[in-house]
């Protein structure tokens, strides 16, 4: 296994808003490193001159008209909120 | 055996609800007794609603005896990948994350199986977020494979190809990223379509990587394929990815269309590391569609060798993204030591999410972050582009290309514990997802360990109906879709 030396995991956990153990960090290291090897491949292909597919299929912006239409009841669309009172979602206080 | 009624066909199945010679109650109630009876050995099933399916089963039996039969499909039980909602149903991803979500609404694959007086039934298992090959990465535990306990039944849709395999289902539906419904096809024994990116609607799929992910059908038999694909195909409103194109009758086509066909044998899917039993099956299958009048010809897919890194970047950096949402505010698993705002995404994501999902949205966030967007995602975007080119290339000369679907038969579980060992399942079915294209696994042999073998037949654009027809060529000179394993 190699670790990339540019993998400053610490940083990318707290990007990506992961708590990681530090066995989870030693780990995902030397694993990431080794994909990260193979990766390092694509350095060899040529793109000159080439557009990227973000799509398969070139799609521009899609234009629906503005219908109102019925959605979710308020009970429905907070079925799976993790602590609810009164039809809001309850969250620790973020500011002073 | 094929004489059980969870082992026939829609198309049989369909005749035998359409001269009421057996009710949906009756097919519904057969499909739950043989899961009950066999599913603590194949664990496919995360959850399945008994009561709901026989109220299903009942609505159809009381819709055929007003009259008012939908079509083939109204009646028969159809598993659903437990990444596809159904309201009113858990719908998990196979995460703890989601372990008591219960899905709000319905997807429009499902609605339209409704539509069409389906049955819907159960859950089925996967890798946590379709994030794997073998459904070992399900948060529930492995699903096994029908054909030998001790292997994996191939993933992310194991569960489904699993269930089918052992009469728990008379279909089913998977999503396919990188090979999630076609590997674990090839790996049980059954056929797995991947439609055409846009050909069907991913409005109510848990998105893992949305330029990739499309929902698609396992079945016994390509008619099956293109009825299912016939009921779920066709444009959305709610999915701004769904294209606009007009459907042919997938099941008439399927089932008339004779070819003979220009078929493409790319070399670049035939080397190192592709198990001999594999090559000797495809190498057969091959001589039959040569036998059949078919134009066979070598054709080279030059970037094949950077498919895997390029899927890697893609795949990865789209689900960092779409994973962004699973914060335990507002749905999903929160944590209970969180002591602020900041510290319930962290904490929560840590407690909710298992290993194979953190690496990737570490991988994932590492390619998109500040200083490594060019070199890694851009550069995996132009890469991708050509890798669509090489295809389209093919296809001037061909028109559908020949491969192995996966370069070795089902694995022991546990067998894998590398990472990069498990993406390496994946090498001939992932550029398909990078272009876009769409792609099928038909059974065509087993080892001489008895494991099945599945060959891939990967088309042009929106030529479902062709790949379907030179499956059920093939099917209907072989047996090897009617045989079944011993529970």
């Amino acid at each position: 296994m190699s670790t990339a030396p540019d993998l400053d995991i610490e940083h990318v956990a707290k990007l990506a808003r992961l708590a990681l153990t530090a066995e989870e960090k030693a780990t995902f290291s030397a694993q990431l490193g080794d994909v990260l090897h193979h990766i390092e491949q694509l350095a060899k292909v040529d793109v000159t001159g080439v557009e990227p597919t973000a799509h398969a299929f070139p799609l521009v912006n899609v234009w629906a008209e503005d219908v109102a239409r019925s959605g979710l009841s308020a009970e429905a669309a907070l079925r799976n909120a993790p602590v609810q009172r009164d039809h809001m979602v309850v969250v620790p206080k973020v500011v002073e | 055996m094929a004489t059980d009624l969870f082992y026939k066909t829609i198309a049989e199945l369909g005749c035998l609800l359409e001269t009421k010679a057996i009710s949906s109650a009756e097919l519904t109630q057969a499909v739950i007794a043989r899961t009950k009876a066999v599913d603590g050995k194949i664990k496919a099933f995360n959850s399945f609603d008994e009561a709901d399916a026989l109220a299903q089963a009942g609505a159809s039996d009381r819709r055929r005896a007003a009259g008012d039969a939908r079509g083939i499909l109204d009646g028969i039980p159809i598993g659903l990948k437990d990444v596809i909602s159904a309201a009113g149903q858990p719908l998990t991803a196979s995460s703890r994350m989601l372990a008591n979500f219960v899905s709000p609404y319905d997807a429009t694959v499902t609605a339209r199986l409704k539509g069409a007086g389906a049955v819907i039934w159960g859950r089925l298992n996967c890798d946590e977020f379709a994030m794997g090959s073998s459904t070992e990465n399900s948060a529930f535990g492995p699903t096994a494979n029908p054909w030998d306990f001790s292997r994996v039944p191939g993933g992310s849709s194991g569960g489904s190809s699993a269930a089918l395999a052992a009469g728990e289902a008379i279909a089913t539906l998977g999503s396919d990223t990188g090979g999630s419904i076609r590997q674990p096809a090839a790996l049980c024994g059954v056929l797995g379509l991947k439609p055409t990116y846009g050909l069907v609607s991913r409005y109510g799929l848990i998105a893992f990587a949305s330029s990739l992910d499309q929902i698609g059908p396992l079945t016994r038999t390509a008619e099956d394929a293109a009825i299912m694909l016939g009921a779920i195909a066709g444009h959305d409103p709610l999915d701004s990815t769904s294209f606009k194109t007009d459907l042919p009758d997938y099941r008439a086509e399927a089932t008339t269309r004779r070819g003979p066909w220009r078929l493409g044998i790319p070399k670049e899917y035939f080397g190192a590391g592709l198990d001999p039993e594999v090559n000797a099956a495809v190498e057969q299958a091959i001589a039959f569609y040569r036998g059949h009048g078919c134009e066979i010809k070598e054709v080279s897919l030059p970037h094949t060798q950077y498919c895997l890194d390029t899927y890697y970047i893609i795949a990865t950096a789209e689900a960092s993204s779409n994973l962004a949402r699973y914060d335990g505010i507002r749905y999903g698993h929160r944590s209970k030591d969180a002591t602020d705002a900041l510290d319930i995404y962290f904490k929560s994501r840590a407690e909710g999410f298992g290993a194979e999902v953190k690496r990737r949205i570490i991988l994932g966030t590492y390619v998109l972050s500040s200083g490594y967007y060019d070199a890694f995602y851009l550069r995996a975007q132009k890469v991708r582009t050509l890798i669509r080119q090489d295809f389209l290339n093919a296809y001037k000369e061909v028109d559908a290309l020949l491969t192995p679907t996966s370069p070795m038969p089902a694995f022991k579980i546990g067998e894998k514990s590398d990472p990069l060992a498990l993406y390496l399942c994946d090498i001939y079915t992932i550029g398909v997802n990078l272009a876009g294209l769409p792609a099928l696994s038909v059974p065509c042999g087993f080892t001489g360990g008895g494991l099945p073998i599945g060959l891939q037949l990967i088309g042009r654009p929106f030529d479902e109906a062709n790949l379907l027809a030179m499956a059920h060529t093939y099917e209907q000179a072989h047996g090897w879709s009617r045989r079944c394993p011993v529970l």
